[in-house]
């Protein structure tokens, strides 16, 4: 009999209760238990950051999180970043800026990227790439991710002033 | 989907240090400790280690803070490398170790490392432990019973071993005050990919007012099998002004103290991580001595 533990998570604002086993990593809670795909496995080694997620407003990679640390948390993954219809401004950002080739690293990209504008609103190039230094692009999309959140914060500045 | 699975483990999440050492105590060294886990994970799931349990010490109230005082600093064992390198009393009390933090590794993994864990996990290629040697830290650890001070300088003992016993808790790091005229640099080669610490080197040196070196403290780390403090790099320098030349006599002996001990693998062959020893401790202390 495998050890189980009761874990509740709130996952882009829906609250879960599920059995888990320790061992289970967040990445693969979220993937399997939740059918939530949207969160990648690349590497499975802490490197590529394909599986980024915010756990507690912070990115993680969830593939070196267990599901039982998130136990009572707030997750957002990359479902959980359009609202209402309306896409996120990092993910408009990647859509009019051409931000991805094959769309695999996209999601964890994204959800680093919301952390960079959450922490710095206006940042250098330099200060871009340096945020996405664990993000790793094996088609090499770097210039077109980083106009990408350049996009992004230039509009998210904008819709600041305008509220 | 070919991946890494865990073997079967128990785990908890006590609330306190005190529940915390019981629960080690109970297992009698089957149970790791889990802090960000951004070191022991990996090794979990690649099963090369195989805890009984996992005791998470990520609910503990009160292992994460960041307090300056005038014994210095004292930072909760618990503390991550984000939260270190974005305060403001780190960077002005220990610009190094901000500077050291904003350095490993990314955004995602800073997000989740803690400098205890860090400390007592003892990567040969982590880059806080050579920072702390050069800080001079002072490390508090509990017990179910109580409590003990450990130097750092006591600390690193070998490849991922320190000084801390089976059932024994890192809580707190307390690092002295820097003295005036002291400038504090840590530089390192970085793994492309990990940016982990190929060679990474601390130095904390202090000036008189006549401008000689009146104390230094030196440390090294992914050389060898743990971070070490250079002595003997430590001692030319200390009684001497810090000319260009002084600073690359000195540098010269920086893996004096590894010896035949460099580490050898992918990355790096240990002829290759002696030289580079070398080199950044020289770039370490003309980058210190500029900054007194």
């Amino acid at each position: 009999m495998p050890i189980q533990t009761q874990i509740t998570v709130t996952v882009n604002g829906t609250r879960h209760t599920n059995p888990v086993e320790p061992r289970l990593l967040l990445a693969h809670y979220l993937r399997e238990v939740l059918n939530l795909t949207g969160t990648h496995i690349g590497c499975d080694t802490s490197s590529c950051g394909a599986c980024t997620v915010l756990l507690n407003g912070k990115a993680v990679k969830s593939c070196t999180v267990l599901a039982v640390q998130a136990d009572g948390g707030n997750v957002t993954t990359v479902e959980g970043l359009a609202k209402d219809g309306k896409y996120h401004a990092v993910q408009q950002g990647f859509w009019d800026k051409h931000g991805l080739q094959c769309g695999f690293c996209t999601p964890g990209m994204m959800i680093t990227a919301v952390q960079i504008l959450e922490r710095n609103p206006n940042p250098t190039e330099a200060e871009i790439r340096r945020g996405l230094r664990g993000n790793l692009c094996r088609c090499t999309g770097y210039h077109n991710i980083v106009e990408a959140v350049k996009a992004a914060a230039a509009a998210s500045r904008a819709g600041g002033r305008k509220r | 989907m070919t991946t890494n699975v865990a073997a079967s483990f128990q785990y908890h999440a006590p609330s306190s240090v005190e529940e915390a050492c019981r629960l080690l105590a109970k297992y009698k060294g089957g149970a790791k400790l889990l802090a960000g886990g951004h070191s022991l994970l990996p090794l979990v799931k690649l099963r090369l280690a195989t805890p009984e349990a996992l005791i998470d010490l990520s609910r503990i109230k009160g292992l994460s803070y960041v307090k300056a005082g005038r014994k210095g600093l004292a930072i909760g064992a618990m503390t991550t490398y984000y939260d270190i390198e974005s305060s403001d009393v780190v960077k002005k009390a220990a610009p190094v170790l901000a500077d050291a933090a904003a350095q490993v590794a990314d955004t995602q993994v800073r997000n989740a490392g803690t400098l205890g864990g860090s400390l007592a996990h003892s990567d040969p290629a982590g880059d806080l432990p050579a920072v702390v040697l050069a800080l001079g830290a002072e490390l508090e650890v509990h017990t179910a019973r109580g409590s003990r001070t450990i130097s750092v300088d006591n600390f690193f003992r070998d490849l991922l071993t320190t000084a801390l016993r089976p059932n024994e808790v890192l809580t707190e790091i307390r690092i002295p005050p820097l003295p005036a005229r002291t400038g504090t640099a840590y530089v390192k080669l970085a793994n492309k990919a990990s940016h982990y610490a190929v060679v990474g080197v601390a130095a904390v040196v202090t000036l008189d007012k006549a401008g000689v070196c009146a104390a230094a403290r030196v440390a090294v780390t992914g050389a060898g099998p743990h971070a070490v403090r250079a002595k003997r790099t430590e001692r030319i320098l200390i009684g001497k002004k810090l000319s260009a030349l002084v600073i690359r006599r000195a540098a010269e002996r920086a893996g004096a103290e590894i010896g035949d001990g460099f580490n050898s693998d992918i990355h790096a062959s240990a002829e290759y991580r002696a030289a580079m020893t070398i080199v950044f401790a020289e770039r370490a202390l003309t980058e210190a001595v500029g900054r007194v």
